[in-house]
């Protein structure tokens, strides 16, 4: 057997997580066939080592995942959830907007669209810890974790604050990795599985 | 690049912004009431705009983007990302939006077009585009001025899908002939269609448009929307479709679950009953020539 991915596909850019987790997998090459699937269902996410949560509307994305009876079946997963920007956003137990039910899987503070709006988009070159050399990362109207628990791996940190937090075999990203070419964060995520 | 040092409005950006609204409605609202019960009922963004399509069809005169006021108003209300509409080839109007915050531009031929000849070069702005197209040709035009999202451009105000039917038709169809023809034949295409070769090989390559690729123009139903998805839209404009209808609230819900659900009848089924009236209709052949606004702006 491989390793079973899937990519939360309720709104958002999750075929660019598909894609990014292919390419992941052909590097890494693990035994076994692996497989990378959109999740449109709840009853497929127990069968999955990985999740993906990917960035589009966090507010929309809330209300998907209850209007589709997915809100149990991810806080109840037992593999590990990938989360990037709204994903990030619906991970944390404290947000700054009442209206977003959170799922609350990681121990932070987030606050959305902390560096403005659209035309304060930017991308840079960040530090991660455990890269030795820095990642190219797109910030698309961003989140940023403004505190979390001791629990929490910080792995990147910006001015404005914590852009990249890891929990157990959880991620959450504020940027988009899936809109890079650089695999290496989808990577450790799926070596971080345990399969 | 140094370490820290930060990029604005890159092509990547613009397409990547344009990807978040996948799978997404974008609905028109004309003030913050609107906007929030947009926002509540699951839209990925709004259109601010004075009007909606079928009011400015029923209006007449010139259509110009909306008064300031408006937009800010709706910029303050909602969280998710606003945008707006500026006449064809109307930089200036671009450069305002742009200045007052909004997240995307849409260049429409639903406003009366400032320019014949030329679109703004979208290249030159950090906020991006979404522009109309009715082929292949013009959306790959489109996208060669630095266009980050293509839509359908339907027939916006009429609440009748057939004309966003036949765009979508023609943009997929045009493609899926792409892939059966070697690259020479690919570049004569091109010229066919006036558009830019590289970008017809990329189409041929990816299966695709290079940029995301929504409906828009006559949706007034979920069943509507479900069937631009199920043609091969990323995602859904409904413009007056919502708020036109007897009952917006009801209306919005229903149709951001068909998209949500566009190959499930059942969930389709349930979510069309009980709407209330849809907005009335126009056929389109009762249009007098000068009335459609497909037409503006190739």
């Amino acid at each position: 057997m491989g390793i079973r991915i899937g990519v939360l596909a309720l709104q958002g850019a999750f075929s660019e997580h598909i894609d990014a987790f292919k390419l992941a997998l052909q590097v890494l090459d693990p035994p076994g066939h692996s497989s990378v699937i959109p999740v449109r269902h709840a009853d497929e996410i127990p069968d999955l080592h990985g999740l993906a949560i990917p960035g589009g509307e966090s507010t929309t994305i809330s209300r998907l995942i209850d209007k589709n009876q997915m809100r149990r079946p991810i806080e109840e997963f037992e593999g590990g959830i990938f989360a990037t920007c709204a994903g990030m956003v619906l991970m944390a137990t404290e947000v700054d907007d009442s209206r977003i039910r959170t799922l609350g899987l990681i121990e932070m503070n987030v606050e959305r669209n902390a560096f403005g709006r659209q035309r304060e988009s930017f991308e840079t070159d960040l530090v991660i810890n455990g890269f030795d050399t820095p990642y190219h990362a797109i910030f698309i109207r961003a989140p940023v974790v403004t505190s979390c628990g001791p629990r929490v791996e910080i792995i990147s940190k910006i001015e404005k604050g914590i852009v990249a937090v890891r929990k157990d075999r959880h991620y959450a990203i504020a940027f988009h990795p899936e809109l890079s070419t650089d695999p290496r964060i989808h990577i450790r995520f799926i070596q971080g599985l345990g399969v | 690049m140094k370490l820290e040092e930060l990029r604005f409005g890159t092509e990547l950006l613009k397409r990547g912004f344009a990807s978040m609204q996948k799978g997404g409605v974008i609905m028109d609202v004309v003030n913050a009431e609107q906007a929030m019960i947009a926002e509540e009922t699951g839209a990925v963004a709004v259109m601010a705009l004075e009007r909606v399509p079928a009011d400015i069809r029923k209006a007449g005169g010139v259509a110009r983007m909306a008064d300031p006021e408006i937009v800010m108003s709706i910029i303050d209300a909602v969280s998710i990302p606003v945008m707006g509409k500026v006449r064809i080839g109307h930089f200036v109007e671009a450069q305002v939006l742009e200045y007052l915050g909004v997240d995307m531009i849409d260049e429409s031929e639903v406003l009366t077009p400032a320019d014949e000849q030329y679109h703004i070069d979208k290249t030159k702005f950090k906020v991006p585009f979404v522009c109309g197209a009715r082929n292949l040709g013009e959306g790959l035009r489109r996208i060669n001025e630095g266009a980050a999202m293509i839509r359908t451009k339907g027939e916006a105000g009429t609440g009748n899908i057939v004309e966003a039917v036949r765009h979508m038709r023609a943009i997929m169809g045009e493609i899926r002939m792409l892939k059966g023809m070697d690259t020479q034949e690919q570049i004569d295409f091109s010229r066919d269609i006036e558009a830019p070769a590289e970008l017809v090989i990329e189409c041929a390559r990816m299966g695709r448009l290079p940029v995301v690729n929504f409906s828009a123009g006559g949706i007034a139903t979920p069943s509507d929307a479900a069937l631009m998805m199920q043609l091969g839209a990323d995602g859904v404009f409904v413009g007056s479709g919502i708020f036109k209808s007897s009952q917006p609230k009801v209306m919005a819900k229903a149709i951001v679950e068909a998209v949500n659900n566009f190959d499930n009848p059942e969930k389709i089924a349930k979510a069309s009953r009980g709407l209330g009236d849809a907005m009335p209709g126009l056929d389109i052949h009762t249009l007098p020539e000068d009335q459609v606004l497909q037409y503006r702006g190739r």
